[in-house]
């Protein structure tokens, strides 16, 4: 496990964006980093790796990844939809799209499907209450949720899992 | 028409971009402020505006600036909080979105007068795609010498960084933000000392909401009399309204503070409506942490008076019959929502986010969460309602940070207004399962409101 010469460049320079001897800033960027590049989720191993280049106790990475809810600590599928179901977005019907996608797929939140490829999630208000209801997928979100459009989500991930393999 | 300041060319093609912003008179704050103004003058510009926090508290920026410590060989910092995760409120988002230089244009002349020469944004990590957008218009800036040394030949040095958070409202609380940019865990510090004498790496800080520094560049462009001219009374400039719930046109709106919460939900100009002809029961006017209001006393206030869309008439009347404008989350509830459900969603929300340093907190979230739940699904006791009135009043004032309170308040504000739909739920175990408890009387004596032709039958 390592990252490659390019990655570690930008390791540096976000520290370098940290006064003297304050590298342990760049625990959260550099967290993000090693998730996205190491399979989804912070393994130990993973998150050892993280401490060492920071000059961290691996304890203070660990307490730091378990603090927020976008570090995985457990394996999760290729592609994890998160479902936002706090008050606004349930009030346009964010229960539905959660029930949909267990009609679709057979996962309840927490869940992954026996091929690996679809994580659910709930989560809790992402910033799009007026878009509703919406998921995160990845970096970005898909908001004005309907059933059509879970349909139509799901058939990109399996079309882009297909053209990748 | 009101007035817009910050938006305005928001829709401008291109406007994300540096070349059209600047040719639409982007930067003219940073050249007047550095040429011709010193720090000091600025600040005193901003205290001028009568300028208050948009991220939730209503400070006055200008006396927070003022508070600043400046001991000397000491750096100091401006941090800018985007860290958005309040329930219904979205509108820093929209700013970054779409007009991201009007916030590195504020952050510039803010450094300046604060005297900070490094400054930080902290987003929320969801947020992930705005950061390339932030970091190009931050390259763009320094590309055309904006940012970096000696900046146009003042001397003054200024750099700009993104931190990205990683899902966490409690982050947004302003010195649990500057833990996370630490890189720690994100527990709020008890305070004082306050960030303006201790804050980032001990150094003295001052964290603004996004909205707050994008207000800086009209209040520096047009002075800051010119800037308090706009709106009433304390409420001075214009403010960001993020809508959402079931109304025509969810969005977010940039308000002077003059127009009534009448219009703000009926005209097309904004929310456009209650979505499909349903008549408005219930509104929380500023983010999830305040007051719910039955829809009596959102568009009047308890004395009869016309409520509105700013931060004196939105408190009239205190928690008793009032709210408060908070983060500008607007969230508005139809005939046919739930207000235990909505509450419960609520109190799930709180004890998720609550950081666990402080047991009432701690424990009174996820107390609540669950009797919340039991309520909802028809296993509730009557007595469960004063219960929860009990256990919101020993959370709130006796916590570490304010998140405690914004758990408390939404949950007595419920109980207070909607007591009879608490015990609906208790009353009629099955019943409330298949249906919801409805309008009852919380809309008298407003009559229901007329939907504009085509609105809501889309
Ligand atoms: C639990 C909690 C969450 C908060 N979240 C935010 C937030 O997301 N954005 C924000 O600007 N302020 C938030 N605040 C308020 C900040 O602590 C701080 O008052 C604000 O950033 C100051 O900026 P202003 O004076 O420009 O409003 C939050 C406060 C609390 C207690
Ligand atoms: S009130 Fe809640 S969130 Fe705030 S410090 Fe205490 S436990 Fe943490
Ligand atoms: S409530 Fe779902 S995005 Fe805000």
């Amino acid at each position: 496990m390592k990252f490659t010469e390019q990655q570690l460049t930008e390791v540096g320079q976000i520290i370098a964006r940290y006064p003297e001897g304050r590298q342990k800033s760049a625990l959260l960027p550099v967290l993000h980093m090693a998730q996205q590049e190491f399979g989804g989720w912070l393994s130990a191993e993973t998150m050892d790796y993280v401490a060492s280049l920071l000059h961290l106790e691996p304890i203070e990475v660990y307490e730091v990844a378990t603090f927020y809810s976008m570090y995985n600590l457990k394996p999760v599928g290729k592609y994890l939809f998160e479902v936002c179901h706090t008050g606004p977005c349930m009030l346009n019907g964010s229960d539905d799209i959660v029930d949909y996608i267990y009609e679709k797929l057979g996962i309840r939140p927490g869940e992954t499907t026996a091929d690996g490829m679809f994580t659910l999630k709930t989560a809790e208000c992402l910033g799009a209450c007026g878009y509703a209801p919406m998921m995160q997928l990845g970096m970005h979100y898909r908001e004005h949720l309907t059933k059509e459009k879970v349909d139509s989500i799901i058939e990109e991930c399996r079309k882009n899992a297909a053209s990748v393999n | 028409m009101g007035r817009k300041l910050l938006l305005e060319k928001a829709h401008i093609e291109g406007i994300r971009g540096y070349d059209v912003y600047r040719r639409e008179g982007g930067y003219r704050s940073v050249e007047k402020a550095l040429k011709t103004m010193s720090p000091d003058a600025i600040t005193e510009e901003v205290k001028k505006s009568g300028l208050r926090g948009r991220g939730g508290a209503g400070f006055p920026t200008g006396m927070k600036w003022s508070f600043l410590a400046k001991p000397e060989g000491i750096p100091r910092y401006l941090v800018v909080n985007a860290d958005e995760s309040e329930p219904g409120t979205f509108k820093d988002r929209y700013l970054m979105e779409f007009i991201p230089h009007l916030l590195i244009e504020g952050m510039i002349v803010s450094s300046f007068a604060l005297g900070s020469r490094v400054s930080y944004i902290y987003i929320r990590g969801e947020y992930a795609w705005i950061v390339g957008i932030l970091e190009q218009a931050i390259a763009e800036a320094k590309n055309n010498g904006w940012l970096g040394k000696n900046i146009l030949g003042s001397g003054f040095d200024c750099e700009i960084y993104v931190q990205r958070g990683a899902g966490a409202y409690i982050c947004g609380e302003e010195t649990a933000l500057l833990e996370s940019l630490e890189g720690k865990r994100g527990n709020p510090r008890i305070k004082p000392p306050f960030p303006a004498v201790k804050g980032l790496w001990d150094c003295p800080t001052v964290v603004n909401n996004v909205e707050t520094i994008a207000a800086v560049v009209p209040i520096i462009n047009e002075g800051g009399d010119a800037y308090s001219k706009i709106g009433v009374g304390r409420s001075t400039g214009t403010k960001l309204i993020s809508a959402c719930g079931n109304i025509n046109k969810p969005g977010v709106y940039e308000i002077d503070m003059t127009i009534s919460v009448e219009e703000f939900i009926y005209s097309d100009e904004y929310c456009g409506g209650i979505a499909r002809g349903k008549r408005l029961k219930a509104c929380i006017p500023g983010g999830s942490s305040v007051p719910i209001l039955p829809a009596n006393l959102l568009l009047k206030t308890a004395k009869g008076e016309t409520r509105y869309m700013n931060y004196e008439s939105l408190s009239d009347g205190g928690f008793a019959t009032g709210s408060m404008m908070g983060s500008g989350g607007f969230i508005v509830l139809d005939e046919d929502q739930c207000v235990v459900r909505h509450t419960y969603t609520l109190a799930r929300f709180y004890r998720h986010e609550s950081c666990g340093q402080c047991s009432p907190c701690r424990e009174g979230t996820g107390w609540m969460e669950k009797i919340l739940l039991n309520i909802e699904k028809g296993k509730g006791k009557m007595s469960d309602i004063n219960l929860l009135w009990d256990i919101q009043r020993k959370i709130e004032g006796n916590t570490i940070c304010p998140l405690g309170d914004a758990a408390a308040w939404p949950v007595a504000a419920a109980i207070r207004h909607f007591r009879d739909e608490f015990e609906w739920h208790v009353e009629n175990p099955e019943e409330c399962l298949r249906k919801n408890y409805g309008l009852a009387n919380y809309a008298r004596p407003i009559q229901p409101a007329p939907v504009g032709e085509g609105a809501g039958t889309a």
